[in-house]
């Protein structure tokens, strides 16, 4: 189970570029869960990722996993729990590494030590898990990662990100830079693996459509908070339409908030 | 070109390139400027020179200076990953400390080690039916070899896979589980055990230790990298990769004999041979450049010419 305690975080305190990135979040999430997150550009959707990998570090708040209080630890710390999913395609493999190097390199959370990274058996169970994404990467073991396509690397990463099962598996927009096509094969992938998994999941996204599609759980946020956080009966009611309609009422309080401040 | 100078040439490139192989493990691998080597090179001549002039086992002398390495790498590391200094003032910082150091250690700025014992006599006792001409190229060839394969199996385990993967996309390996700062301390404290085994080969080859015999260390060794890379088109496998540092390193080395040697007709003295040095590596790193506008202009293209890292 994950849990955010009353999480701040401010970047670039104290200048012109203050920006309140999350303000006051509380959030459980509890085994087996697949929480999908919506919200606009500066929602606070990224750094709450970022915070609970630990990439960025809350001002104010606690980040727990299973009980355990890791507020304080590092991000290398925390990947023996988190599984991530850029939305770049590059971030989230080593590019002059070949595919098989990559894998190898997933294998362990922890405790590597000076056994080979490859050997005949690893190269097989490689190969078993690339070939059921039918995308043709277990011909290509010894290719550069940096031949692949976007789609193909994002592929590896899923990969490369669950094959350890990790507690809780965070999705960052992870199908938004590739084309429309792509982008479905990538995210039937991941569905896939999640089910099969059986993964707690948090999957950050700005498609309202895969917002409500997919998981169980759906959360909007506007400006470092959450301002909606739907499941079960109630959210299978929720059409888009309703969520087009919470934005732009949001957005109309902004307005007046902006014109009160200017009248 | 006479048969000695090619000798001598492939001597220096064998020994040079035990000090090019840790240059390629800090600026190839690690993707880290690693500066550090100006200073660790003459520590290794300097521990070496000090334990045998006193009359020291020289293998002995060999383990110190690779452990003076080790912990010069350390400083550099603990510099960068601790107080957070960028990698290269890490590097500036520890080869400047290291002069110091080095004079400390020798007591003076040069010692002979004419008619000490060094582990090319001691070798040559061994099996007196060779020479020393004979027997130096051959060890310095099966130190060299022996380096590389080691480093080419540690760079295939975990924690070298993890290594490299620190140089090629940190933020990727942190997310993997990955303290990128032990792999950065790792990287540097083997790179400078290398670059100060190096240095005490080449004192205990050459004779002597100067406190200045480090200047331009680094450089030599990316002119080695750079040449083998360019010469070498494989770049993914590791084993090859560390193959074309020895042969850069063999290149380079016979084209500073070559300029010593006979640069004199070109108007070039001996101390002019820093400035060679940086020529070549300029010329190194320019010639994919031209090799692929010369290939634009043959297959009348137009395409960019510039070739990936």
């Amino acid at each position: 189970m994950l849990q955010l305690i009353d999480i701040y975080k401010c970047f670039a305190k104290g200048t012109s570029h203050e920006t309140e990135a999350l303000r006051g979040i509380n959030l459980s999430i509890l085994e087996g869960d697949f929480v999908t997150i919506i919200g606009s550009n500066g929602a606070g959707k990224s750094t709450l990722l970022n915070i609970i990998a630990g990439t960025v570090l809350p001002d104010r708040g606690k980040v727990k996993i299973d009980q355990e209080d890791l507020s304080n630890k590092a991000e290398h710390y925390r990947a023996r729990y988190i599984g991530r999913v850029f939305q770049d395609p590059l971030m989230g493999t080593a590019p002059s590494m070949t595919i098989e190097e990559n894998l190898a390199l997933a294998i362990k959370r922890y405790g590597r030590g000076l056994n080979l990274g490859l050997n005949k058996q690893r190269r097989e169970y490689f190969r078993k898990i690339l070939a059921q994404l039918e995308l043709g990467l277990e011909a290509m073991l010894t290719k550069k990662v940096s031949l692949l396509s976007g789609g193909q690397r994002q592929a590896l990463t899923i990969v490369m990100a669950t094959m350890f099962q990790p507690k809780i598996l965070l999705l960052d927009e992870h199908t938004a830079s590739l084309d429309p096509e792509i982008s479905k094969k990538i995210q039937l992938i991941t569905q896939e693996i999640i089910t099969e998994k059986k993964l707690t999941t948090i999957m950050v996204t700005h498609n309202m459509q895969e917002a409500l599609r997919y998981g169980n759980r759906t959360i909007m946020m506007d400006r470092g908070r959450i301002i909606l956080d739907v499941s079960g009966k109630k959210r299978e009611n929720i059409t888009i339409d309703y969520l087009l309609k919470q934005f732009s009422k949001l957005r109309k309080e902004e307005y007046i908030e902006d014109e009160l401040v200017l009248a | 070109m006479t048969w000695s100078l090619l000798l001598h040439a492939l001597e220096q490139g064998f020994v040079f390139g035990i000090m090019a192989l840790g240059v390629y493990l800090t600026f190839q691998v690690l993707n880290f400027p690693d500066l550090t080597v100006d200073g660790s090179f003459p520590l290794g001549a300097a521990i070496t020179a000090k334990i045998i002039f006193a009359g020291g086992d020289p293998f002995l002398a060999i383990i110190w200076a690779i452990v003076g390495g080790i912990l010069a790498g350390g400083l550099t590391a603990f510099f960068h990953t601790r107080l957070k200094f960028t990698n290269l003032l890490s590097g500036i910082l520890t080869m400047t400390l290291l002069y110091s150091v080095n004079l400390r250690i020798m007591g003076r700025s040069n010692i002979p080690l004419l008619g000490k014992v060094t582990i090319l006599n001691v070798i040559r006792t061994w099996l007196p039916q060779f020479t020393l001409d004979q027997l130096t190229p051959i060890l310095f060839l099966l130190v060299v070899l022996l380096v590389k394969f080691l480093l080419d199996y540690f760079l295939a385990t975990e924690i070298g896979m993890a290594i490299r993967a620190t140089g090629d996309n940190e933020q990727m390996i942190r997310s993997l589980g990955v303290d990128t700062r032990i792999t950065k301390i790792i990287g540097l404290c083997l790179s400078n055990g290398l670059v100060a085994l190096s240095g005490s080969l080449f004192a205990q080859y050459s004779g002597f230790a100067d406190v200045g015999m480090g200047i331009g260390t680094i450089v030599a060794g990316l002119a080695s990298v750079i040449i083998g890379r360019s010469i070498v088109r494989n770049m993914g496998n590791i084993g090859w990769m560390t193959i074309s540092v020895i042969v850069g390193s063999i290149i380079y080395r016979t084209t500073v004999m070559i300029a010593l040697r006979y640069g004199y007709r070109l108007g070039f003295q001996p101390g002019d041979l820093k400035l060679i040095s940086v020529i070549l590596v300029v010329m190194a790193l320019t010639f994919p450049l031209f090799r692929g506008r010369i290939k634009a202009i043959i297959t009348s293209n137009g395409a960019n010419g510039t070739e990936g890292k």
